[in-house]
């Protein structure tokens, strides 16, 4: 499938001397990584070469208060404030499409592609966010990149690209029942370790991958760069064409059975080459969370926290207030954070709410849950698990990233113990200080109701 | 961006594996929309200063010895996680020339390249006689690609023959992509 995709995408085929020139069809953007490159050009007097594969969105430093949203009260913090004025205008001098603070469609970059119907199978997509990878859900290769480079697609629709090499991740039997997506990847970072992917695409394959849904593969996809992977991709199927189909942008009428035609091509043949594959049994499979400050250090939540380890090791249990050997259920919780682009679509939203339902968050606890999208936030209205989160004693808020970076004054204070739906739990991530332990929406509900680490199951059903 | 040829400088070691970009620059500082100034305020800024903002004098960026050194010595898999260019900037402006490591993040070492930081990758032995002698005198060589160690010890790195021309003549690849705009158009009309 890389490889298919690949060819099709090859403006000039790299030789010794130079990388390929890789047209990119899909260039999503926003506030935080592109003000550097629109000055780039600027001063070099060039224009935005395909406005119309170029799309503006603001959700990383943008607030989820709602009244800063709607210009009730000014946004408390300036500097992201500025900065979200300067990609307005930046989107208006080069005439991309931007969705704005009041858009109906805005929201994280991740989670408006694929809903929009901008993400579609055998396309290249791009953003300057290493998350990029969850587009490769839909048998896309997607990628990040860093400033430098969203000056060189939004001048060039192209990236100057070695291809990158291909590892299966096999992913065999049927996750247990109560265990989920997230705790899927956080099981193959686990294996593979924060590095163990560097230079690679990851193709996840087996059957507990095709009994995902496509909200379930996005977070599967979304986390390959946590192993160091920087693509996940899994192939197309009926699930992700019934996903696409209707989709506001998605192709219409007779250029949709033309794409569906396409699509179906994609996956890779029988005898596809892998430089290595991975086995993963789905079926032994538990709630997991993590323990130390990267996403790769990660147990079951039945487990103990491991012995040993070198001084790396030590610092990350010093940093998080954790002893070797301690069980990590029943640990005390003082934030639990549900959203962002890994776990902040509409099923993260129902599987938080299952738990929460009847139920209150522990006293001394801050729950916040944000929605992936305006357009999330209104299907989970319409359904009522708003008034389930805040009849439950949590806070509702508008789309962003909020807590995910802790940028736009959604933080987690000094030494507090944050269980939270998003990607990294590097030291300081939500905030200086911040403990962070990254676990399904499933698992951070229940800590909420317990004020502890818990196991969802337990609530379940 | 400026042009390196060869860089000679005592290291500063940061022995950590797994450094990822949220501590080469904290989040909170990327609400910056400019490249500039990041060194001095941003760069390992939880690392370097306590939470009211005083150096930790048990950090070494903080002690003399590290004054001037142009070569960053870190544990594996240095540069994981976010793709903020903000990293490479942030390094480049304190001063550093070049990464040495077991290990580079994928998009961390894109983002240097462009930059005029140079990754250098090394075997585990060399790295592990680097992590024990901080403070090193050593010489990365961008137009041979290797580096030399104190008594004449010389290994070669693996670097792009591209990325070296962009190094040593301080070019972006930008340049190169608009040469390109007749194939690109050829691909866009192929593609309609």
């Amino acid at each position: 499938m890389l490889e298919k995709i690949w060819h099709d995408h090859v403006v000039v085929p790299e030789t010794a001397e130079t990388p390929a020139i890789l047209y990119i069809d899909l260039h999503l953007t926003h506030e935080v990584t592109t003000p550097q490159a629109f000055s780039a050009l600027r001063t070099a007097g060039l224009k935005v070469r395909r406005p119309d594969r170029t799309i503006g969105t603001l959700d990383h430093s943008s607030p989820t208060d709602p009244d800063q949203v709607f210009g009730r009260v000014p946004i408390t913090v300036e500097s992201a404030g500025r900065q979200i004025a300067e990609f307005e205008r930046n989107c208006r001098e080069f005439a991309v499409e931007l969705l704005d603070m009041r858009h109906a469609d805005r929201g994280i970059v991740h989670v408006i592609g694929p809903e929009l119907g901008l993400t579609q199978p055998g396309g290249t997509i791009v953003c300057g966010d290493s998350h990029t990878s969850t587009h490769g859900a839909f048998g896309a290769l997607a990628f990040g990149i860093g400033t430098t480079e969203v000056g060189h697609v939004l001048a060039t629709q192209c990236l100057l690209q070695r291809k990158p090499r291909p590892v299966a991740v096999n992913v065999r039997g049927r996750l247990p029942d109560g265990v989920g997506a997230k705790d899927l990847i956080l099981a193959i970072i686990g294996k593979v370790g924060v590095g163990g992917g560097t230079g690679c695409v990851f193709e996840y394959r087996g059957d507990a991958i095709r009994a995902l849904s496509m909200e379930e593969r996005m977070t599967v996809c979304n986390m390959s760069i946590e192993a160091g992977a920087r693509a996940g991709m899994i192939a197309p199927d009926d699930t992700t064409f019934a996903y696409l189909a209707d989709r506001p942008r998605s192709p219409k009428g007779a250029a949709w059975d033309r794409a569906l035609d396409r699509w179906r091509k994609l996956p890779s043949d029988a005898d596809a080459r892998f430089d290595s594959e991975i086995e993963i049994d789905a079926t032994t499979l538990e709630p997991m969370i993590t323990y130390g400050t990267n996403p790769g250090m990660v147990l079951a939540v039945s487990g103990r926290i491991p012995t040993g380890g070198d001084a790396v090791f030590r610092k990350a249990l010093e940093y998080m207030g954790f002893a070797p050997g301690d069980a990590i259920k029943g640990k005390p919780v003082d934030v639990v954070f549900i959203g962002s682009c890994t776990n902040g679509r509409l099923s993260d939203l129902r599987s938080a709410a299952d738990i929460l339902r009847g139920r209150h968050v522990a006293s001394g606890v801050r729950m916040l849950v944000v929605p992936g999208s305006q357009d999330v936030k209104r299907l989970a209205e319409a359904e009522g698990l708003d008034r389930i989160f805040t009849s439950a004693g949590a806070e509702w808020r508008e789309s962003g990233c909020s807590m995910c970076i802790g940028m736009n004054g959604d933080t987690v204070a000094r030494g507090k113990y944050s269980v939270s739906t998003s990607n990294r739990n590097f030291e300081g991530r939500q905030g200086a200080g911040a403990r962070t332990l990254l676990a399904s929406p499933a698992t951070a509900a229940a800590a909420a109701v317990h004020g502890r680490i818990a196991d969802p199951r337990e609530l379940m059903g | 961006m400026q042009a390196v040829r060869q860089i000679q400088s005592r290291t500063v070691v940061l022995p950590s594996t797994n450094i990822d970009t949220d501590q080469i620059v904290p989040a909170r500082f990327l609400t910056t929309t400019t490249r500039a100034g990041l060194g001095s305020t941003a760069l390992f800024a939880d690392w370097r200063f306590d939470a009211a903002g005083k150096a930790r004098p048990e950090f070494i960026l903080n002690q003399p010895a590290s004054a001037g050194c142009r070569i960053l010595v870190a544990g594996n898999n240095f540069g994981c996680g976010s793709s903020r260019e903000h990293a490479p900037w942030a390094l480049v402006d304190y001063g550093f020339q070049a990464v040495v490591s077991t290990g580079i993040a994928d998009i961390f070492r894109s983002n240097s390249l462009k930059n005029g930081l140079v990754p250098v990758v090394v075997d585990a032995s060399t790295h592990a006689w680097l992590l024990a002698n901080p403070g090193a005198e050593m010489t990365v060589d961008v137009e041979r690609s290797e580096i030399s160690l104190p008594g004449g010890r010389t290994l070669a790195f693996a670097l792009e023959a591209f990325a070296r021309y962009c190094l040593l003549h301080g070019v972006d690849e930008l340049g190169y992509l608009l040469q390109q705009a007749g194939a690109i158009a050829d691909f866009e009309r192929k593609g309609a």
